[in-house]
């Protein structure tokens, strides 16, 4: 089947959809942005995040069909066009937050989604946000401190 | 496999009429899983994501109908004071991602004993709104579960609603499991007091083959409750009882052993959770306004 949606903003079209077929599937292997990343393909690490109409979800557990007419943003759109990094992208350069890098693409799509609507998050916050993400290198302190490090520069506490 | 996408509840009907091997997929969440892992490969996929109604909820005085599809997260978020037990469960689903997108009617559908909906259901008592071409059918929430993985619905029925109790007492959830997040339970409890009945009611999750209560436990709690004039006094109980009550809970458990837990432990970790709820609801029905004002109720049933 064909499935048509927009994806970072730009109006998509793929083909020869299997019916059965996730959007993670659709966005990797169909679209060409390998940015959402697949591991454990049942909604427990977290590492296929992406919004869908608004919504954090697991873009293993959409069906693709589910994804017609939606509006897709992956981590691949976090960026400027210019290729100027979003301010958590930056951060979790700054602090170190990145190992392997397999979970690095859904911890970013958490972050960003926390940091526009928690101005100011308490670790608290940030823990259950990031509930949902594995990092199986386990560098979650430096993953922490770089959210705290992106809420920080966003309220003008910590220099950009 | 087909892709069904219904425009509305009568073409979803008439789909699962025509085609009652397809399986239902609102939320994805169980559903994916096996068809990302080869697990499934039913003839008809039924995508209800069109039919916004079921991602919707009425709310009376008494019963708050909850469309099939409303994911856990509303419940959280706008549900809380109507359905606190099943706010309380729908805390401890999956993850952000999860709840956003799971769902009771999903959990129901699915009827796996692990659900963590079903404890909450259960305690504070429920039908399931049952529909097919041929009519609608109100299920008792304690006739919903028939074995591992098995409902009540026949093959041609698609869940409409649950029809929850609204609390009009304390209701409470506990869940064990190996962290706070992701985590499926190993077992669960839940407890509720309905002051207005004298009466309580309890769900447990992943300790027998189907959620189930413990009417011992119960039984045994409400003529405590009645013999001694709490519901009235709002005094204390006495600890002997919520050790009983515990007992009597794990009492109602058939657990297996499994990899997440041995059938001695889930038992012992039933009558824990049972006697926590306990103190929890009990501590809550004393120190709220209910207490004393509730005489000449009907008796304990």
């Amino acid at each position: 089947m064909r499935v048509n949606l927009t994806v970072n903003g730009r109006p998509r079209t793929a083909d020869d959809v299997w019916e059965g077929e996730s959007l993670l599937y659709v966005l990797r292997e169909r679209l060409g942005l390998p940015g959402a990343k697949n591991a454990c393909e049942q909604g427990e690490c977290g590492s296929c995040t992406v919004r869908l109409d608004g919504d954090l979800v697991c873009a293993c557990l959409v069906a693709a069909g589910q994804a017609e007419g939606a509006d897709v943003t992956t981590v691949e759109g976090l960026a400027e066009a210019d290729g100027t990094l979003a301010p958590v992208q930056r951060a979790f350069l700054d602090a170190g937050a990145v190992q392997c890098g397999f979970c690095t693409p859904g911890l970013l799509m958490v972050a960003d989604d926390l940091l526009a609507s928690h101005s100011n998050p308490t670790d608290g916050d940030i823990r259950e946000a990031l509930s949902g993400n594995l990092c199986r290198c386990t560098g979650y302190e430096k993953i922490l401190d770089a959210v705290r490090l992106a809420a920080a520069r966003a309220d003008g506490t910590a220099p950009r | 496999m087909e892709y069904l996408r219904p425009a509305d509840w009568p073409e979803a009907l008439a789909a699962k009429a025509a085609h009652p091997d397809a399986v239902p997929l609102a939320g994805g969440t169980d559903v994916m899983v096996e068809l990302n892992l080869d697990r499934r490969r039913p003839g008809h996929l039924l995508d209800l994501g069109r039919i916004a109604a079921l991602r919707t909820w009425e709310t009376t005085a008494r019963t708050v109908r909850l469309g099939a599809a409303v994911p856990y997260r509303d419940v959280i978020a706008r549900l809380s004071t109507e359905l606190p037990g099943l706010a309380l469960a729908s805390r401890t689903v999956g993850s952000p991602q999860i709840r956003t997108r799971g769902s009771v009617g999903g959990n129901l559908g699915t009827a796996s004993p692990a659900g963590d909906a079903h404890p909450a259901l259960l305690a504070a008592g429920a039908t399931v709104e049952a529909v097919s071409v041929r009519g609608t059918r109100h299920i008792p929430i304690d006739d919903f579960y028939l074995g591992p993985k098995r409902n009540a619905l026949a093959p041609d029925e698609l869940i409409r609603a649950v029809h929850i109790d609204a609390a009009r007492g304390p209701q409470q959830f506990a869940k064990v499991g190996t962290r706070n997040a992701m985590v499926i339970a190993v077992c669960a409890f839940a407890l509720a007091l309905h002051p207005h009945t004298r009466t309580v009611r309890t769900g447990i999750g992943s300790a027998a083959p189907t959620p189930v209560r413990a009417p011992r436990a119960e039984a045994f709690l409400c003529g405590l409750l009645e013999e001694g004039g709490h519901w009235s006094s709002g005094a204390p109980l006495p600890p002997s009882a919520a050790t009983r009550f515990g007992e009597l809970a794990a009492a109602a458990c058939a657990p297996i052993d499994d990899v997440r837990g041995s059938a001695a432990y889930r038992e012992h970790a039933v009558a824990v959770l049972a006697r926590r709820t306990l103190h929890r609801t009990w501590n809550a029905y004393r120190t709220s306004n209910d207490a004393a004002i509730t005489g000449g109720e009907p008796p304990c049933a």
